[in-house]
């Protein structure tokens, strides 16, 4: 383990992200890096959460770097399958907008309160959520507009 | 237009003027053709495409612009035209696959992904990697840092109208990539750094081959200072244009040489130390104005400073092991095939089932010539990623492009797009 230092990681629950993350960046986080999600719906047997945290089918995973001293923080939010929305953190940083919308076009999770809530690497028409594990590799007939 | 003395910003007003005043033109991608058609006449702005065929976009990049004559007011980037699913693809690969995957997203300075992919492997395995490993990595990594910089020499000239500057920047990249294809059997795409090491031994005579590289490259680069550097039509063209400041470039996640040509040193490298970075000795280049001048000047210096880390490298390279002697993740010798049965059979073993990873989540990050290239893995403990996410430098990076571009002629929209140095598959992936 010599390259990778271990990233703190730090469970919230949709209420308290923002609140977390202004208070992150107020003690000196002053980028957010990554905004990700897991689709935990084959993933059963996962352990990695702390017991009293009730598990859900979606994760949101923000990644936060401070400079001052040099170091990340991961923070995992539980984004239930029946209503998987979530509030924007681009007030706090801009920079997540990309990311954000990278999130919503892959897994379904909405964003509420962002300012461009449209797809981003998928077409505007395209069905479904690709990186969600129910949806098929190699699914056919293929769903472009002209092809159709 | 004065602004009422009075008035006190609170946290509020400032995030509603940042959604409504905003530099990013937040429309759908199929939307500009409405607009169009809806606005009257006294509406003298128009919305213009520019890509996704463009030869000064990189590869697949569109821009929607918003023009008030040849000025540009908002713009947003449209991606996804080289969008493959790769991603989703990694869940389908074993950890001995995956590179070949990642390899495929920055096809610039691919070794970068490769490292970031094993990197977080080996965490999840807890493998701890021989010195000859970590410095080949090492090698490895300035060699395509030079090569991915000088792309952006050769790409950047030629946008700016130096086309002779394609044909330098290519020779020398080429020479890179000659010496890349000795070591790893490919110029590009090579899967050489695995998890465990990498996938072979350096071969007889490298040290020779990157001593004439690096004895060589000093002098290339005086041409380019003679040919751009101190070039007035050039720097005409560069100093001033897409300005950016350190608070935007935090505050947008911005990393690597556009954070650093706003004069705020931070390089992962240097800061985060990760394969033995902390033993060589190099400067972090910064720059003063964050234009697309300091962009250049940082891109090019940064390929003096890898000469120098390069040249280290060749001094202190250890001998011993090039990857990790556990067979869990090991192929046995390829000599060793022919003479033992059970050699066969582990080999066989290994690539077509792949070995099993502990369950857990990691995230690893080393510092691309574009900035910070993270890995985030989920491994369920079985032989493929539960989830691999790679956090794009590129991808991130784009969004300062409707900042940079606010305000500025069109003409200057291809010299920001250069000097941001995106790489498309990396966008999309």
């Amino acid at each position: 383990m010599s390259d990778v230092v271990e990233t703190p990681v730090l469970h919230v629950s949709r209420d308290q992200l923002i609140e977390t993350v202004a208070g992150l960046r107020d003690e000196g986080y002053v980028s957010a890096l990554d905004v990700t999600a897991v689709d935990y719906l084959e993933h059963p047997g996962r352990t990695d959460l702390p017991p009293e945290l009730e598990p859900e089918r979606f994760e949101l995973v923000v990644t936060l770097i401070s400079h001052t001293t040099p170091g990340r923080i991961r923070l995992r939010v539980q984004v239930p399958a029946d209503d998987p929305t979530v509030p924007t953190l681009f007030d706090l940083f801009p920079g997540t907008e990309a990311l954000e919308r990278e999130v919503a076009d892959m897994y379904g999770i909405v964003f509420e309160g962002h300012p461009d809530p449209t797809r981003i690497l998928m077409p505007p028409d395209w069905e479904g959520h690709p990186l969600r594990k129910d949806f098929a590799v190699g699914r056919i007939p293929v769903q472009f507009k002209a092809t159709r | 237009m004065s602004a009422p003395e009075t008035t006190v910003e609170t946290a509020t007003d400032e995030a509603v003027r940042r959604r409504e005043d905003s530099a990013v033109l937040r429309i759908g991608e199929d939307d500009g053709e409405r607009l169009e058609a809806e606005s009257n006449a006294s509406d003298t702005s128009m919305i213009m495409n520019m890509g996704p065929q463009h030869p000064s976009t990189h590869g697949v990049l569109r821009l929607m612009l918003e023009m008030e004559g040849e000025t540009v007011m908002r713009s947003k980037p449209v991606i996804g035209y080289l969008h493959t699913g790769m991603e989703k693809t990694a869940e389908t690969l074993t950890y001995l696959q995956g590179p070949t995957n990642v390899t495929r997203m920055d096809y610039a300075a691919p070794l970068f992904s490769e490292l970031a992919f094993s990197m977080a492997t080996e965490a999840l395995l807890g493998l701890e990697l021989p010195p000859r490993a970590t410095w080949i990595r090492m090698l490895m990594c300035e060699l395509n840092r030079i090569s991915s910089h000088l792309l952006f020499q050769a790409t950047n000239g030629m946008d700016i109208g130096a086309v002779s500057m394609m044909l330098y920047g290519w020779r020398e990249r080429e020479e890179a990539l000659r010496l890349l294809e000795t070591i790893t059997g490919l110029r590009m795409n090579h899967n050489y750094i695995r998890p465990g090491g990498v996938a072979a031994d350096l071969p007889d005579g490298w040290r020779d081959e990157v001593l004439t590289l690096i004895d060589a490259l000093p002098a290339r680069l005086k041409e380019f200072d003679t040919l751009l550097t101190g070039q007035p039509i050039y720097r005409e063209r560069l100093q001033g244009v897409g300005v950016i400041n350190t608070a935007e470039c935090l505050a947008l996640g911005v990393t690597g040489p556009i954070l650093r040509s706003t004069g705020y040193a931070w390089d992962l490298r240097r800061d985060m130390p990760y394969l033995a970075y902390d033993e060589v000795d190099f400067d972090v280049v910064v720059g003063t104005y964050g234009d697309c001048f300091d962009r250049y000047a940082i891109r090019l210096n940064e390929i003096r400073e890898s000469i120098r880390i390069l040249a280290q490298i060749l001094d202190q390279m250890p001998s011993g092991d090039y990857r990790v002697q556990d067979k869990k993740v090991t192929p046995p010798p390829r000599a060793r095939i022919d003479e033992s049965m059970e050699a066969l059979i582990h080999h066989f073993k290994i690539f077509t089932e792949g070995f099993k990873v502990p369950a857990g989540e990691v995230y690893a990050a080393v510092e691309s010539p574009r900035g910070e290239l993270g890995c985030y893995m989920v491994s369920d403990g079985s032989a493929v990623p539960y989830r691999m996410h790679i956090r794009g430098p590129s991808f991130v990076n784009l969004q300062t492009l409707p900042h940079l571009m606010r305000g500025g002629m069109v003409a200057d929209a291809v010299a920001i797009i250069s000097s941001v140095d995106p790489i498309m598959g990396e966008v999309d992936r």
